[in-house]
C-alpha cells in the first residue's frame, strides 16, 4: 500500500530578535507523509532550509510525547493547531488535507517577549510559581505518607489540575493574554489537598499578584483558554482561585 | 584498582553508620561554600533544593527554557517503594534483592542497598509536597506491580507520575529561588568543566540565547544531566538529551562506567518510517492488564480480533509462567525481538500487539480508562487507531542508560568534588534497570544522598578558591571556543540530522538489542570514517552569537559519535552476556543471558586516553556479600 502523502504551504512567521521586525515568509513542503507529526513536518521544512544555506524556522520542542511543555505555536488561528486536547507535538498531519495553507505564528503575549521565530520567552511561569505555587516541605521533614489521608474524589480533582504542563497555550488563545488558567491549576491543586492547608492564603494572594506584576491580563470569562489546553484544564479551576482570593478577604480569616 | 569507597559492615547497617561518621559542616559555615548543580530533572531540581534547604549556596543550570521541562517529566508508570502497604511481602531487603537480580549482579551492593532504604522517605517527602498520587477510595495509596517484581510497590499518579514528581522537585526549586539563595540559569548548556589541580571547581556553559560564553565557578559541581540514549537517533528520549556534560567531564579525566549497558524498553510504538524523530514509550504498567502476543501462524493477515485464542502466541506467558508479561525490559525486549526475527510479527514487520481485550471484560472500561486514560489517548494521537477496540502494536526501543559517569559510593566521581547523580551516573541498576526504578534512584540521590556526602568531601576540602583570571578556569575557556569556532566553520553538504541517523542505524544494528564480536569491531572500523565525515562534510547555519539550534545539535552529535565508539569498544572487551547487554557468543541452550561471573565480575570504567589515544579500562570488582550470584530465572 502506497503511503498517503499531501503537499503543503507554510506562511510561517519569521523574526531574528525581540527587535528586528517580523514577517510572514512562505514555503511548500511537497509529498509529507501524512503519519508525520507536525514537528516532523517541519523537521523535513528545516533540512530543506539547511541544505539551502538558510536559516532554519526557530522552534521549541523537546519530549514530542505532549508532556514537556516545550512546543506550542498558533496553528490556523488556534494555539496548539486545531485538534482538542492536542499538543503541537501531538497533531499529525493526517488532520491536513492536500494543498491547504497553513498559517504558523508564535504565542503572543506582552508577558511573553518573542526570542526568535515561533520561540518566546515564558519565564514569567517560573516566575508565578516562585511566588507561592508549592508546599513549603523542607527534605526530610515529612511525616509517614500515610500519615494524613486524602479522600480519592480529592486526589483526582488536584490530579486534573496538576496535569498543567505549563506550555502558555492558555495565554495565546486568552483575548486579554491572561494567565489565570495556569495560574489558577496550581492554586487548585494544591487547596484541595490537606497538605497545601497551611500556606492557602499566602499562596493564593501572591500568586495572583505575581501574575498581574508580569504584564499578563485579567480574566473576563471566553473560556477559550479551557478550549486550547491541551491537557483540558477546566475553567472552574479559575472560580475555586477566585473563591479561595475572596476568602482572604474576609473578616476573621 | 578502583575503589568504591565501601563502607564497612554488615550490608544493612553500612548507610546509618556512614552517616555518621561523615564530617559536617556546621550551619554557620554552609553558606560560604557554592555548589554548582547541572540539570534540572529528578535527581538535580531535587539535590538544588535540599542543598539550599541546608544552606549552601546553589546555582542550578539547565538548556530548557524552564527548569520544570527536564526530561524526567515524561516518566509514565510510577516509582518503587519498599512501604509494604499492600501487606504481600515486601521489604527493604526484597527491593533491593529484585533490583540486584533485575540489574543482572552488575550494580554494587552496597548503593543498592541504600536506595532500597531511603525508597521510603521519598514517598513520605512527595507525599507532603502534595503529588496527587492515585488512591483508594478509603483516602490510602493505592500500588501496582511492575517487571521484575512479584509485589506491588509501584506508586503512580496516573500514567503522568514523573510529570507530578517533577513538578514537586520544581516546586522545592522555585521555593529556594524566591528565597535567593538559589540563582537560575535557564536556557545554558554546558560545555566545559573546570578542573584545578585535579578538582571539579566549575563550568564553561553557553547562554543559548544570546550565544555567550560564561565561567561559573564553585566548591563542588554537581552533574545531574541524564542519559546519552539518543546516541541511536531514535530513543524515548527528549529531543534535546545528550551526553555532551558526561562527556566533557569525561575528557577532563572522569571515569565512563559500563557505558555499553543501555536499556532497550520493550512497549514502544513501533517505527512509521524515514522521517521518524523520535519513538513513544507506552508505560510498563500497560503490561498490569495487557497481554502480549502474536500470531502463531506466519503470514496470518487476519484481523486481530478475528484470531482466536488457541492461533495466538501469548510468548512471554507461555515461556515465563511465574512472571508472565511482568518480566523484566530486557527478557520481554529479547523475547519480542525473537518472534518478529522468526517472522512473526504483525504484517511480518517489528512489532507485536499488547491486547487489553480481556482486560476490558473483567473490569470494564470505566476501570482501564482511569489506569491508562492518558496513554491510550497518546497511542490514538500518533497510530490513529484506538486502542480500546483494537490492541496496540508495540516494539522495543532504546529507552534508558544505565551506564554512565562513574561514581564512588558517595556518587563522587574519581575527579575530587564532581558528583554525578540520577541516570547520568552508573551506580544503581547494573546492567538492566527495573520499571518504575528511575523515579526512585533520581530522588534517592538528589532528596536523601547527595544532602549527607557532599558535606563530607567539603567539611575535609574547604574551598576551591579558583577565580575566572586562573589557567583553568581560562584554558577551559578558550578550548571550548575554539570547538564552537570550529563546529560554525562547517559549511559541508551534509545536515546534522542526517549524520545523527547514520550512527544510530549504525549503533543500533550492532551494538542494539543483540551484539556480536564481529558487528561491534565493523562498526568500530565505520565509526571513525562518520567522525572524519561529520568534522568535514557538516553543514552548521548561522553563527555562534545567536539563538542557534543547529549548533547546539552538532556540539551534541560530535559528542554522540565519540560516545558510540567508547561502547561498542565497552561492549566487546565484555565477553559475556548480562542484562541488556547480549552478546550472541554468551547464551543458555534456551537463549537466556549468559553471564561469566568468574572474569567479567566488574564495572568497566574507561579513562579518556587524550587526542588520537585509546581510552583506558579501569576495573572495579563487584564483590557481593549478602547475595547469591544465580543464574537470573523468571520462569
Amino acid at each position: 500500500m502506497a503511503e498517503k502523502t499531501i503537499s503543503i504551504t507554510l506562511r510561517v512567521w519569521r523574526q531574528d530578535g525581540p527587535q528586528a521586525e517580523g514577517r510572514f515568509a512562505s514555503y511548500h513542503a511537497k509529498d509529507i507523509p501524512a503519519d508525520l507529526s507536525f514537528l516532523e513536518m517541519l523537521d523535513i521544512v528545516n533540512a530543506g532550509l539547511e541544505k539551502a544555506g538558510a536559516d532554519p524556522i526557530a522552534f521549541e520542542h523537546d519530549c514530542r510525547e505532549g508532556i514537556c511543555g516545550s512546543c506550542g505555536a498558533v496553528v490556523n488561528g488556534h494555539a496548539h493547531g486545531p485538534q482538542r486536547a492536542t499538543t503541537l507535538c501531538q497533531l499529525y498531519m493526517r488532520h491536513f488535507n492536500d494543498g491547504d495553507v497553513i498559517t504558523i505564528e508564535p504565542f503572543r503575549a506582552k508577558a511573553f517577549p518573542l526570542i526568535k521565530d515561533l520561540v518566546v520567552d515564558r519565564s514569567a511561569f517560573d516566575r508565578i510559581i516562585q511566588a507561592g505555587g508549592y508546599i513549603s516541605v523542607k527534605t526530610g521533614t515529612a511525616p509517614d505518607a500515610h500519615a494524613q489521608l486524602v479522600p480519592k474524589p480529592k486526589a483526582e480533582q488536584a490530579m486534573d489540575a496538576a496535569a498543567c504542563i505549563g506550555c502558555g497555550a492558555c495565554v495565546a488563545a486568552c483575548p486579554n493574554a491572561s494567565a489565570s488558567l495556569f495560574t489558577a491549576a496550581k492554586i487548585s491543586q494544591l487547596c484541595k489537598l490537606p497538605q497545601g492547608d497551611p500556606e492557602r492564603k499566602r499562596r493564593v494572594s501572591a500568586m495572583i499578584r505575581q501574575m498581574d506584576h508580569e504584564g499578563f491580563g485579567s480574566c473576563s470569562k471566553h473560556y477559550e483558554c479551557q478550549a486550547a489546553c491541551p491537557k483540558e484544564i477546566k475553567v472552574a479551576n479559575i472560580a475555586t482561585m477566585n473563591r479561595e482570593f475572596l476568602r482572604t478577604l474576609l473578616p476573621g480569616e | 584498582m578502583l575503589d568504591g569507597k565501601i563502607p564497612s559492615g554488615p550490608l544493612a547497617e553500612k548507610w546509618t553508620r556512614h552517616k555518621f561518621e561523615m564530617k559536617l559542616v556546621s550551619p554557620a559555615n554552609k553558606p560560604k561554600f557554592t555548589v554548582l548543580v547541572v540539570g534540572t530533572g529528578l535527581a538535580g531540581a531535587s539535590a538544588a533544593a535540599s542543598l539550599s534547604e541546608l544552606g549552601y549556596k546553589v546555582k542550578v543550570f539547565c538548556l530548557q527554557d524552564s527548569p520544570r521541562r527536564a526530561h524526567s517529566i515524561a516518566a509514565q508508570g510510577g516509582i518503587n517503594a519498599a512501604k509494604n502497604y499492600p501487606n504481600d511481602g515486601d521489604s527493604v531487603h526484597r527491593l533491593f534483592y529484585d533490583t540486584i537480580k533485575g540489574g543482572d549482579f552488575r550494580a554494587r551492593e552496597a548503593n543498592v542497598h541504600r536506595l532500597a532504604e531511603v525508597s521510603q522517605n521519598i514517598i513520605d517527602h512527595c507525599v507532603a509536597q502534595g503529588v496527587p498520587f492515585a488512591r483508594e477510595y478509603s483516602g490510602y495509596l493505592e500500588n501496582r506491580s511492575f517487571g521484575g517484581a512479584q509485589v506491588s510497590r509501584t506508586f503512580y499518579a496516573r500514567g503522568q507520575t514523573g510529570q507530578q514528581l517533577l513538578l514537586g522537585a520544581y516546586g522545592a526549586l522555585m521555593k529556594e529561588v524566591a528565597r535567593k539563595n538559589v540563582d537560575l540559569y535557564p536556557r545554558r548548556e554546558m560545555l566545559d568543566l573546570i578542573v584545578a589541580e585535579g578538582r571539579a571547581a566549575g563550568i564553561v556553559c553557553r547562554n543559548m540565547i544570546s550565544g555567550a560564553l560564561e565561567t561559573h565557578l564553585g566548591d563542588a559541581v554537581v552533574l545531574a544531566t541524564g542519559g546519552y540514549g539518543n546516541v541511536y537517533f531514535l530513543s524515548t528520549n527528549a529531543m534535546s538529551s545528550n551526553v555532551t556534560a558526561s562527556w566533557r567531564a569525561y575528557k577532563r579525566g572522569a571515569l565512563l562506567a559500563n557505558p555499553c549497558f543501555t536499556q532497550i524498553h520493550p512497549t514502544c510504538i513501533p517505527v512509521h518510517g524515514p522521517h521518524q524523530s523520535k519513538l513513544t514509550l507506552m508505560s510498563e504498567s500497560l503490561r498490569n492488564d495487557g497481554r502480549v502476543w502474536v500470531p502463531r501462524k506466519k503470514g496470518d493477515s487476519r484481523a486481530p480480533h478475528a484470531i482466536p485464542d488457541a492461533e495466538r502466541a501469548y510468548f512471554l506467558e507461555e515461556r515465563y509462567p511465574a512472571f508472565g508479561n511482568l518480566v523484566p525490559r530486557d527478557v520481554a525486549s529479547r523475547a519480542a525481538k525473537r518472534v518478529c526475527d522468526d517472522g512473526l510479527g504483525i504484517a511480518g514487520g517489528n512489532a507485536v500487539y499488547l491486547d487489553f481485550r480481556d482486560a476490558l471484560a473483567r473490569c470494564g472500561r470505566a476501570v482501564i480508562e482511569e489506569r491508562y486514560g492518558n496513554l491510550f489517548q497518546m497511542y490514538e494521537q500518533i497510530v490513529g487507531a484506538n486502542p480500546y477496540e483494537t490492541p496496540m502494536m508495540i516494539f522495543p526501543a532504546v529507552h534508558y542508560a544505565m551506564g554512565g559517569l562513574w561514581v564512588d559510593y558517595n556518587l563522587m566521581s574519581n575527579l575530587p568534588g564532581l558528583y554525578v547523580l540520577g541516570e547520568a551516573n552508573f551506580s544503581d541498576h547494573g546492567a538492566n534497570r527495573l520499571g518504575a526504578s528511575a523515579l526512585m534512584q533520581g530522588l534517592a540521590d538528589g532528596y536523601f544522598i547527595l544532602p549527607y556526602t557532599i558535606g563530607d568531601f567539603l567539611a575535609g576540602s574547604g574551598k576551591a578558591n579558583v577565580t575566572p583570571e586562573d589557567a583553568p578556569a581560562r584554558d577551559a575557556l578558550r578550548d571550548t571556543q575554539a570547538r564552537l569556532d570550529r563546529l560554525v566553520g562547517l559549511r559541508g553538504k551534509r545536515t546534522v540530522d542526517e549524520l545523527h541517523r547514520e550512527l544510530g542505524l549504525l549503533l543500533w544494528e550492532h551494538c542494539g538489542m543483540a551484539r556480536n564480536a564481529a558487528g561491534l569491531r565493523q562498526a568500530l572500523q565505520r565509526i571513525p570514517e562518520l567522525r572524519e565525515e561529520f568534522w568535514i562534510n557538516v553543514n552548521v547555519t548561522g553563527s555562534q552569537g545567536t539563538f542557534n539550534q543547529v549548533l547546539e545539535r552538532a556540539g551534541r552529535v560530535a559528542d554522540f559519535i565519540d560516545l558510540a565508539e567508547l561502547m561498542c569498544l565497552d561492549a566487546l572487551e565484555r565477553n559475556e552476556s548480562c542484562g541488556a547487554h547480549f552478546r550472541e557468543e554468551h547464551q543458555t541452550g534456551d537463549n537466556e543471558a549468559l553471564r561469566d561471573d568468574e572474569h567479567c565480575c566488574h564495572v568497566a570504567a574507561w579513562a579518556y586516553g587524550g587526542p588520537g589515544e585509546a581510552p583506558v579500562m579501569e576495573k572495579e570488582p563487584l564483590t557481593f556479600e549478602s547475595v547469591h550470584l544465580a543464574q537470573r530465572s523468571y520462569k
